[in-house]
């Protein structure tokens, strides 16, 4: 079983838009999480009704700030103040902020661009069935 | 205007089982406000991606949470194999279904336990941990161990149940199911139980839906969320039906937990009724490439596995996001306007797992 | 709403005696496939170093040349990885658990095959 995975790229800019949008149609938040990429972040905002799970997902560099959803949805003030503290991106105007208080870890922002090291993909063989896929590999952005 | 003061709940207290802290403002003894402070028990998990391989990741899935224990190596494997394709037989989704049900089971009896702890009500909680005895001994019989059971991976399970053993664990949870239904009508329709639960801790359907509520918590208040419906392992075989009840408070929830606990047991019933021969695993050769949000119902509600791996033996990225987490905001609402002794008692009723919770 | 709804419990409890398995004067009874400690037969070992390098949590340690093998107890999972991947089928578990220490260095339990040493006693 294989429930379909549905993931939009959006613009920073529109966010708020499509997730007021969202909200109005009757969708509940799930989830706001965050990937480390070589040298940006990427954020991935959930939403289910009725069982159809969709996802907004927005790409940032560690200098730029995203604005919050918390306006729209009160509850995703703990996952805003958890992506800030975990990843160090700034977001602005949360319902609640605690400004860094939230996790209390010894090193500072345990999941950012300089701390995480991420794995290499594995070097493509030299069998030609696998050609195509090792140039889709070497594409991808997880390279070092 | 009354004089306000800031009186600070946990992490350790005498009656609140997770090391979660409140500072609550209260005028006299009515709570105004609840905020909130977690990371207590953070361990970064969720890094440890980078040192272990991802085979060997199923092992510290399992030790995330102890109640919740099963549930998570089995969300994260389910993410691996929808990543890579891999097709588990059927057996071996029968037998994962037989395990989960048994660990809502026993986490339902040990919440059971601990709430009647929590109002006052001790020998009952001596009487429902009890009850959790045969559960668990059905775990090491089948297993090897209590409580991390160790026994889901990548591609199926490790141990097999045989068709006997099935039939004796059908027959133990009814003589279970007996004695459970003595200590659930001392929750129903006792009196003292009654006064301490009824109308304390109100949440309505609008709100709870708006603020992100799941699990029994939602369910007490009238919204039929169920992640087995969407049909992950067995259920799709299944008769599921989401519990649901109307009234919104903290009896609602109570009433919610003690009826999927029978429920549960009917579903093992009609699972081991069903249960096919073949394999319990496959082979698995390669690595994942790729993404996956997988999802699967714990005890405490939803839980959301985020994998992403890049075709290397170590995952990019693993993310998890619990149901307690969810029901934070929601219970900063129902906190707003309860008294200062009902506090315990309605943080309980949420059924906090701060260790899932931080990871 | 009623009053009075453990009597039938509590009556139970008072005729029948307590729940609890009185410890130190009865013995536990383990399951076969309970998970207590890992054993190694070590005549039958070969030192290939496979368990060590399984082991998620890197409380095995083999040493071919001086032939020795040594577990550190607390920190093993008991997970049995080492146990299937072991090509000779020497380790096992054992199904009682291992004894308490009072110090992290009385945990490393310590065999060892070569002539000049003592037989397997840690």
């Amino acid at each position: 079983m294989s429930e379909p995975q549905e993931i939009e790229a959006v613009e920073k800019c529109d966010l708020v838009g499509i997730v007021a949008e969202l909200f109005s149609e009757g969708y509940r938040l799930v989830q706001i999480g965050c990937s480390t990429l070589p040298s940006a972040y990427e954020l991935t905002y959930s939403f289910d009704r009725e069982y159809r799970f969709r996802n907004l997902r927005i790409t940032v560099t560690p200098e730029e700030s995203v604005p919050s959803i918390s306006v729209i949805y009160p509850g995703a003030f703990l996952y805003e103040n958890e992506i800030h503290d975990l990843f160090g991106v700034a977001i602005t105007h949360i319902a609640v902020d605690y400004r860094g208080t939230l996790y209390r870890t010894a090193l500072g922002t345990p999941f950012s661009v300089d701390n995480v090291k991420l794995p290499e993909p594995p070097k493509p063989k030299a069998a030609v069935e696998k050609q195509g896929v090792a140039k889709e590999r070497a594409e991808a952005p997880g390279t070092h | 205007m009354a004089h306000r003061n800031v009186i600070p709940v946990g992490p350790q207290h005498p009656v609140l089982p997770e090391p979660i802290h409140f500072d609550l403002v209260t005028e006299d003894e009515r709570v105004i406000d609840a905020i909130p402070s977690i990371s207590y028990v953070h361990r970064g998990l969720e890094r440890l991606v980078e040192k272990r391989d991802f085979i060997d990741f199923a092992h510290v899935a399992d030790r995330i949470c102890g109640l919740c224990s099963f549930m998570h190596s089995l969300g994260y494997c389910q993410a691996v194999e929808e990543i890579m394709g891999i097709e588990v037989p059927q057996r071996a989704l029968y037998l994962r279904t037989i395990w989960a049900e048994l660990s809502r089971i026993h986490s339902h009896i040990f919440w059971l336990g601990v709430a009647a702890d929590a109002f006052g009500f001790e020998s009952l909680f001596m009487q429902a941990l009890r009850l959790r005895e045969p559960v668990l001994d059905i775990f090491e019989e089948t297993t090897g161990a209590r409580v991390i059971l160790g026994v889901c991976k990548v591609g199926g399970v490790r141990r097999d149940i045989d068709n006997d053993s099935l039939k004796g664990i059908v027959t133990r949870l009814t003589v279970l199911k007996a004695d459970l239904e003595e200590i659930c009508n001392v929750f129903i329709n006792d009196y003292s139980v009654r006064h301490r639960l009824s109308g304390v801790g109100f949440i309505s359907r609008e709100d709870a839906y708006a603020l992100g509520c799941l699990g029994p918590m939602a369910r007490a208040s009238g919204l039929a969320i169920d992640m087995r419906a969407v049909g992950y392992a067995a259920y799709r075989y299944l008769d599921v039906e989401p519990v649901v009840e109307t009234a919104g408070d903290c009896y609602a929830r109570c009433l919610v937990r003690i009826r999927e606990t029978f429920h549960a047991i009917d579903l093992i019933r009609q699972a081991a009724g069903k249960t096919p021969e073949g394999p319990i695993d496959v082979k698995v050769t390669g690595a994942p490439d790729g993404e996956y949000y997988s999802r699967v119902e714990q005890p405490r509600g939803e839980v959301i596995h985020y994998v992403k791996g890049n075709g290397s033996r170590f995952l990019q990225r693993f993310r998890v996001r619990v149901p307690t987490f969810s029901n934070i905001p929601a219970m900063i609402k129902v906190l707003k306007g309860s008294e200062v002794a009902d506090v315990p008692n309605i943080i309980l009723s949420l059924d906090p797992c701060i260790s899932c919770t931080e990871r | 709403m009623k009053i009075f709804t453990m009597t039938k419990t509590v009556t139970k409890n008072l005729v029948k005696g307590p729940a609890t398995l009185m410890y130190p004067q009865k013995e536990r009874i383990f399951t076969p496939i309970t998970r207590g400690k890992i054993e190694n037969a070590i005549d039958r070992c070969i030192f290939c170093g496979l368990c060590g390098r399984r082991c998620p949590t890197y409380a095995i340690v083999v040493s071919k040349e001086s032939k020795a093998w040594q577990i550190d107890r607390l920190k093993c999972c008991i997970c049995n990885l080492c146990v299937d991947v072991c090509p000779v089928k020497c380790l096992s578990t054992d199904n009682h658990h291992a004894p308490s220490v009072t110090e992290r260095k009385m945990a490393l339990h310590r065999e060892s095959a070569a002539p000049q040493d003592d037989p397997a006693q840690g």
